[in-house]
């Protein structure tokens, strides 16, 4: 094994990996993040691996499973280097005449390429897709060009050349001076710039001091972490080797949260192959910097995102929140100066130090710097993680990236910032995304989950569904947070349930002041968000449900009743024979109804009722149609089929 | 749990009091669940007192102190599944096998769960049964998922 002593030592190591790696080989990248495990790649590696031995091609073809390149929505997706042929929702049948067409004859296989849904033309390449072209990733680009269990595809690609160059020719000052006045603000959530935290440390007369990566990621519907953790560890790390030396710190240290135990196994793999290169341990490249890393896992609770009580959870005990009157940057973890910073942060290091702060400030908005990952998901076409410079509005995020809406159907709102942030209305979609930018609309950046929602979700549902959650992760310390947001979810969820009244809207915004006033930490204080935006542009939403008994999306169970239009039904059976309730009546051409007392409003009915006849209505606020008397139920017209036969 | 395995994983943390929760980690994943003996063992070990693990093991929801069935079905509510309908799924599982959440049913076929985020939004509403994901649910074919565990 190579222990590279010196910034040159490296360097010329690197050239030594390139020197042996031929440019023009076919390689063939299949993403193994968690969205196309799902779908199947797996398999698709396996079939990738079998068949290029199979056609003798073992010697000349590289095959690798890489980290998320974000297009989710079309996966497995895989990529052909050199010429980055982008193939979309390959399956293992695919793969044969992938490998007999496009690595053995240089030919493209047409259907397995992203094909525009307006124009209808086929995109080769990864940057034709309108998904990745108004993008701009920085951090996540190297996600699929790279093996995440493999030191030397980083290096290949420039790895560690920041830490180099930080050891070889800045002083901990200068890369201290360069994060400060690249105006990093963290990924994780508040956006409190990075450089002025770590100077704080730094300044702290504790000798021992300590690095930390927040990778508990909690948020509900955000995976960003996750990919980078797993797609591309070493960029973390290195990242937080720099930290370590421009604060003077002598251990970081890993939280992952213990739901991705694929990312904890890439990060201890990382760890291992750095020490053995000599990139972390005693005299780092020669330099006199000592630093070591040690990863824990969480154990299932929310509230261990928030810096504090990460901090408690590290030293072994229940992560419970600690009061803030001394900043943890000077008191944190075993009351030593603690820079803690999200994985993105951390991985956008290396690149303000390879090009420089004049580089990063020149992406964004005036007060938010750089680009930042977005998880896109929900009622969206192209779900997926997208990086985008700061600045983009959500507009462009959501239809020109994201594709718009699914199924024709109308957006209503986003909400972006996890469980504590909040939903910004279409008439504020022209909204830029930064971190003032989206506090200043009643929401908040946080992490970057981007939830897109449509005319048929019920945003009082919503702000249950966030509050419920919230009032499961509070960790009990501060009684308005505990008690204030069980209040809170019981009058939600009796408003959902059709058993809101008069008053419940003023006493919820009276609990959401006092859990925002008093409590001790971010999960408390910023809980009432999510009902306090949807109240400021939903308003009367919630007065359907509580003056009206009516959800206007048809969402909320208790409100709704499930019908059968005696004009469209058809009498196929379908909806018959699949209510799991037994409460269909129906027989051949006799029109189906739905004993509403039996029904359970599982909408099983509604969901296999064929499109093309659409009979299973869902009705909120009025009563039920009385349903067709006995004698009318017999269908006597022609069925469509036989109506169109008649006209030809 | 074999107290042997329990003072491996002990050791192999050099039997230190901040390592508690790593130890448990460890525990609960050979063991599915920790049994009373397993915490006195480590109390004794650790010298740490038995409330305050106990206070660890029923803060984190990463631990168990009842044994788990031999399927662990796992159903996705966060955000984007939740919009996507997650709710209608959970009820059918909840009506297939008559457990909520947190239990595990008498036969130890099925234990319930659910979690908040699996990072495949993109399939959503997803299941995910002893490890396998399955995207795409609806009632119905949640049903007939089922039905393929024994």
């Amino acid at each position: 094994m190579v222990q590279l002593d010196s910034p040159e030592a490296l360097e010329s190591f690197r050239q030594e990996i390139l020197s042996k790696r031929d440019p023009k080989r076919p390689c063939i990248s299949i993403c193994a993040g968690a969205g196309c495990v799902a779908s199947g790649a797996t398999e698709v590696i396996e079939a990738f691996k079998a068949e290029i031995e199979k056609q003798g091609l073992a010697a000349k073809v590289d095959t690798k499973g890489t980290g998320c390149p974000g297009f989710c929505e079309r996966g497995p997706v895989v990529v052909i280097y050199p010429e980055e042929i982008c193939y979309l929702q390959v399956a293992p049948e695919d793969v044969p005449e992938i490998v007999s067409e496009t690595i053995k004859e240089n030919r493209v296989v047409e259907r397995l390429l992203f094909e525009d849904p307006v124009t209808g033309e086929r995109a080769v390449h990864e940057s034709d897709i309108s998904f990745y072209k108004a993008q701009e990733r920085t951090v996540l680009c190297n996600n699929i060009k790279i093996d995440s269990r493999s030191i030397d595809d980083y290096l290949a690609l420039g790895g560690y050349s920041a830490l180099t160059k930080a050891l070889g020719e800045m002083t901990d000052l200068e890369v201290l001076e360069e994060v400060k006045k690249s105006n990093l603000r963290g990924r994780g959530g508040a956006g409190f710039p990075a450089g002025r935290k770590w100077e704080g440390s730094r300044n702290a007369p504790e000798p021992i001091k300590y690095v930390i990566v927040n990778a508990d990621e909690g948020d509900p519907g955000a995976f960003m972490d996750r990919a980078l953790l797993e797609g591309n560890p070493h960029s973390i790390l290195e990242g937080l080797i720099l930290g370590g030396y421009a604060v003077a710190a002598q251990e970081g240290y890993f939280y992952v949260r213990q739901e991705y135990p694929l990312a904890v196994e890439n990060i201890n793999l990382a760890i291992k192959q750095a020490e053995a290169y000599g990139l972390l341990g005693k005299n780092i490249l020669g330099s006199g910097f000592d630093f070591k890393v040690i990863v824990h896992q969480g154990a299932g609770a929310f509230v261990c995102g928030e810096s504090t009580a990460l901090m408690t959870s590290l030293e072994g005990k229940a992560g419970e929140p600690r009061p803030k009157y001394v900043r943890s940057n000077v008191k944190g973890l075993w009351n030593k100066p603690s820079v803690l910073n999200n994985v993105e942060t951390w991985a956008n290091v290396p690149h303000i130090i390879n090009r420089g702060a004049d580089w990063f400030t020149k992406v964004g908005t005036e007060s938010s710097k750089g680009t930042k990952i977005f998880s896109l998901v929900g009622k969206i076409t192209n779900t997926g993680l997208v990086e985008v410079p700061m600045g983009m509005t959500l507009r462009d995020i959501i239809y020109k990236i994201g594709g718009g809406i699914p199924n024709g159907k109308k957006f209503k709102a986003v909400q972006t910032g996890g469980p504590s942030g909040g939903c910004i209305p279409e008439d504020q979609l022209d909204l830029q995304v930064g971190f003032d930018e989206l506090t200043k609309a009643g929401s908040m950046m946080g992490s970057g989950g981007m939830i897109v929602l449509d005319e048929d979700t019920c945003m009082v549902d919503v702000a249950r569904y966030f509050i419920h959650f919230l009032t499961d992760e509070s960790c009990g310390k501060c009684v308005p947070c505990r008690e204030g947001l069980r209040q809170m979810d019981r009058i939600l969820t009796n408003i959902t349930e059709g058993k809101g009244k008069e008053g419940d809207i003023e006493l919820l915004e009276e609990l959401s002041e006092t859990a925002v006033e008093a409590s001790l930490c971010a999960l408390g204080k910023s809980a009432p968000n999510p009902f306090l935006s949807t109240l400021r542009y939903f308003r009367d939403e919630y007065e359907a449900h509580i003056k009206e008994k009516r959800c206007p999306a048809l969402s909320c169970k208790e409100l709704i009743a499930y019908y059968i239009d005696p004009e469209k039904c058809m009498a196929c059976g379908m909806c018959f024979k699949k209510c799991p309730a037994g409460a269909i009546d129906g027989e051949k051409k006799k029109i189906h109804i739905i004993d509403q007392d039996k029904c359970t409003n599982c909408g099983t009915c509604f969901e296999v009722c064929p499109t093309k006849f659409g009979a299973v209505t869902k009705i909120s606020g009025e009563p039920v149609p009385a349903p067709v008397p006995e004698e009318k139920r017999m269908i006597s017209k022609k069925t469509p089929s036989k109506e169109s036969q008649k006209g030809k | 749990m074999d107290m042997d395995k329990i003072d491996q994983i002990i050791d192999k943390h050099h039997c230190e009091a901040s390592s508690l929760l790593q130890i448990l980690l460890d525990i609960q994943t050979e063991n599915n669940w920790l049994p009373k003996e397993a915490l006195g063992r480590i109390s004794e070990r650790l010298e740490v007192p038995l409330t305050r693990i106990q206070h660890i093991v029923t803060f984190y929801k990463a631990f168990s102190l009842v044994p788990k069935g031999r399927h662990k079905v796992h159903i996705c509510v966060g955000t984007a599944c939740h919009v996507r309908g997650a709710s209608r799924i959970l009820d059918t599982v909840e009506e297939a096998t008559g457990i909520k959440p947190g239990e595990t049913d008498l036969e130890m076929k099925f234990s319930l769960e659910t979690v908040n985020c699996l990072g495949c939004c993109a399939l959503g509403p997803v299941v995910d049964i002893d490890g396998k994901v399955h995207g795409k649910m609806t009632p119905v074919k949640t049903s007939e998922v089922l039905k393929l565990y024994e």
